[in-house]
């Protein structure tokens, strides 16, 4: 046990999950207070001891799976003994071998799960019972029988999974069986129909089954691909950064999602310690009558000066940011997160540009949420000159034009862009205009630094007139910035 | 320092259960932490959205254990002589001042030695937590609000369970108390502080727990009511809003709902009392319109 464990942290460690060598005493004394048949409280202790912090969950749960892949998942459907569990995990391994080769020759599935085939209509019939009904017994055995007859999967190929998952979940047409359970809902109901607001719960309700439908058939291409390769191999394939070191112009659509869900506490934690590093970063004038009162304990002698909290001017923030194709997410997701702190700016002003500029702090004020406002820019936003690309010369010379004026030495001026012009002018002189006007300027960039001033890449030729010339491509990088900015 | 204390539970199962005698519904990481925490006497530091129940934790194990609840409310500012522990200066002051009048045969050592006695000595919370002789449960709300200085004040306490006073020594505990700390996530706290916790995260519960909760929590509801309560809590926490509602908000709502003697809800009842669950304007336009709206939910 403790050897499995001991790989496990390695894993975990891999993945980026800082262990310490208490914590894996822990979790080694845990494991031997606890029951181990009990895999639910064996995973929460594991948890408890070696995970602390919620961000890092998600990654915790996927190698978990891996390395404690839930082995009998599939002796609850067919009502057999633990004791004869082995054996049939050989004739199903079989079974699943042959399957595949029977996929690659005759190009279509053969899908002999231990003598209970089905057709594609039972299954299809027997999903839809799953989702209506709700029962994890059931939710498994459909899983079991989609990947045997869908999956394809090849032993020994070194996946992780993911297209094995697609074409399970593409035959399987979840969204389909969806509607077709609500319309017999709203068929049952007779002439009247659901309400919008039984309708809305009905939806939600069978998309946590449908949800739940999904993790099980992921569940079961893990386990095959663990009883096929090992846990090691496969752990290597699916590790995946943690959100904060997600690259955020090569996330994928999940990771954009979860990074979101990050900046709501990362603003939170961001404005908490802005407002304490100003109020404790200095000390104000004597606060004469605190003093006067804290002395009266000591008989009138004013051991213990009192001073009164300083109030120092919160910076001015004009952001330029570069909103086409290539660094499009990276600008929304700065945006999003300035936005969320401005409490802790006097005042935040944005500019958008692609090869033509505009202001588009309005949108950010009468929009409810960062996300509609940035939908509206995409829209409303006058970006486009001549053909769409960037041109930072031209968005530079147009901005001193019209704004210039209104730069002065409160202001921050922050750049978000990789500086990639196209080969067009880059008016370096605005930015040297501009530092001498504002307090500081930065530029963001999302591109690691090796490959500046690689190809049509001018960001050199800026720099030099920058306070300075940050690359920021992760969570963590951004809030490091932010930490230091205000 | 192990044999000081007898495990309180025999398995995580009893613990659920406990829980659920005095009214807490926990779930399989609930039980199993607390367990633990029990078993390799350890705290536990418990994270999540406010109104989830962190606090009411603790005071549920100490009301299921028979123990005294001992709480630290941490806020910015808080120092060693409000956390810990002070010498009684005034005390102190008078003692010498009374010392003076008889003679000056006594020397200073020993008056030294007795002004900085125990009778000189005003423990605060977490240094009573130590030595208390009965049972008792230390709960450190918020812990998160201190600053980081602060927080090193806390280490020793909750790794040796000891308190070291330069004038009088080191006072370790008669029994290992139960530590419970909440946080809600304002800051990152410190590595030193994580690695001497177990980690416990509360989130908001399922339909079927939460259903529960509130079945429990509020007399008379009938079970159709409290599922469909459930129901679009959840579906109202899955929006994108300034604030979703927590479960204390939730039981709030199926109070009022009972005190209306609505059986079952429709739409009309939903979009009146909205405001009991929401507390921003938009918030609560923003669930309206998506609630009552006809046009369909978007697609996950």
């Amino acid at each position: 046990m403790l050897d499995v464990l001991n790989d496990f942290i390695v894993e975990l460690r891999r993945a980026g999950l800082p262990i310490s060598l208490t914590e894996h005493v822990d979790a080694a004394n845990a494991v031997s207070e606890i029951d181990l048949g009990q895999r639910a409280v064996f995973k929460s202790s594991l948890r408890a001891t070696l995970v602390k912090s919620e961000d890092h969950r998600a990654a915790f749960d996927s190698v978990f799976e891996i390395y404690f892949a839930d082995r009998r998942d599939r002796s609850a459907d067919n009502d057999a003994d633990d004791h004869d569990d082995d054996d049939r995990d050989d004739q199903d391994d079989e079974a699943q071998g042959q399957g595949a080769k029977g996929l690659k020759g005759a190009g279509k599935s053969m899908g002999q799960g231990g003598g209970s085939t089905m057709s594609a209509e039972e299954l299809a019939q027997m999903l839809e019972a799953a989702i209506r009904s709700n029962d994890a017994q059931m939710r498994s055995a459909v899983a079991q029988q989609a990947v045997s007859r869908y999956a394809g999967m090849e032993p020994g190929r070194p996946v992780g999974g993911t297209y094995y998952l697609y074409r399970t979940l593409r035959n399987l047409d979840l969204d389909g069986v969806l509607e077709k359970v609500l319309d017999e809902q709203r068929r049952d109901k007779g002439e009247a129909g659901l309400t919008g607001l039984e309708e809305r719960l009905a939806r939600d309700e069978l998309g946590v089954r449908v949800e739940g439908m999904k993790r099980a058939v992921e569940a079961e291409i893990r386990r095959r691909l663990v009883e096929d390769r090992g846990a090691e191999a496969l752990a290597r394939s699916v590790r995946k950064p943690l959100p904060e070191d997600v690259d955020v112009m090569h996330a994928s659509r999940d990771e954009m999602l979860s990074l979101q869900r990050a900046l709501g506490p990362l603003s939170r934690k961001l404005a908490v310690r802005l407002t304490r590093k100003r109020r404790h970063g200095r000390k104000g004038p004597l606060d004469f009558r605190q003093t006067v009162r804290r002395s009266l304990s000591t008989g009138g002698v004013p051991i213990d000066p009192r001073y009164k909290h300083p109030n120092p001017s919160k910076p001015e923030i004009v952001v330029i940011a570069d909103i086409s194709g290539s660094v499009a997410s990276f600008a929304r997701f700065t945006l999003h997160l300035v936005y969320a702190i401005s409490s802790q700016f006097s005042k935040v002003r944005s500019f958008v540009f692609v090869d033509n500029i505009d202001e588009v702090t309005r949108l950010f004020e009468v929009a409810d949420d960062p996300a509609e406002a940035i939908e509206r820019i995409n829209s409303e936003a006058d970006v486009v000159w001549v053909d769409g690309h960037s041109d930072y010369g031209h968005a530079f010379e147009r901005f001193h034009d019209r704004w210039a004026d209104e730069i002065n030495s409160r202001t921050s001026v922050l750049i978000l862009g990789d500086a990639r012009n196209n080969y067009h002018a880059s008016n370096a002189w605005v930015i040297a205009d501009l530092q001498a006007r504002a307090r500081h300027v930065y530029w963001l960039n999302p591109e690691p630094s090796s490959y500046w001033g690689s190809g049509d890449s001018i960001v050199g030729e800026y720099g030099v007139h920058c306070d300075s010339v940050v690359e920021v491509r992760t969570l963590r990088q951004l809030e490091k910035f932010v930490g230091e900015l205000a | 320092m192990n044999d000081i204390t007898a495990p309180r539970f025999s398995s995580p199962d009893e613990v659920g259960d406990r829980l659920n005698e005095v009214d807490y519904l926990s779930d399989e990481a609930i039980a199993a932490t607390v367990f633990l925490a029990d078993r390799l006497q350890k705290p536990i530091l418990v994270e999540g959205p406010a109104g989830t129940g962190k606090t009411q934790l603790a005071k549920s194990v100490a009301e299921l254990t028979g123990a005294r609840l001992i709480r630290l409310q941490c806020y910015e500012g808080l120092d060693e002589s409000k956390a810990l522990y002070e010498w009684n200066y005034r005390k102190q002051l008078l003692r010498i001042q009374a010392g003076q009048g008889s003679a000056q045969d006594r020397d200073w050592s020993e008056l030294e030695e007795d002004i900085f006695d125990e009778d000189f000595l005003l423990t605060r919370p977490l240094l009573e937590a130590i030595r208390a002789k009965d049972p008792v449960v230390l709960l450190i709300d918020e812990v998160d609000r201190v600053e980081l200085e602060t927080e090193a004040l806390m280490l020793e306490i909750l790794s040796e369970y000891q308190v070291s006073i330069p004038e009088l020594g080191t006072v370790t505990a008669e029994q290992i108390p139960m530590v419970f700390l909440t946080s809600n996530n304002t800051r990152e706290l410190s590595e030193a502080l994580k690695r001497r916790c177990l980690f416990l995260h509360v989130g908001y519960p399922d339909v079927e727990r939460e259903r529960m909760i509130v079945e429990r929590r509020v007399p008379g509801i009938s079970g159709e009511l409290a599922l469909q309560i459930a129901q679009i809590v959840r579906t109202i926490r899955s929006m994108e809003l300034r604030k979703h509602p927590s479960v204390s908000e939730t039981i709030d709502w199926a109070r009022t709902l009972v005190v209306l003697g609505k059986g079952e809800i429709n739409e009309t009842d939903t979009a009146e009392t909205l405001h009991i669950l929401l507390k921003y304007q938009s918030d609560i336009e923003r669930a309206r319109h998506e609630l009552l709206g006809t046009k369909p939910a978007p697609r996950r």
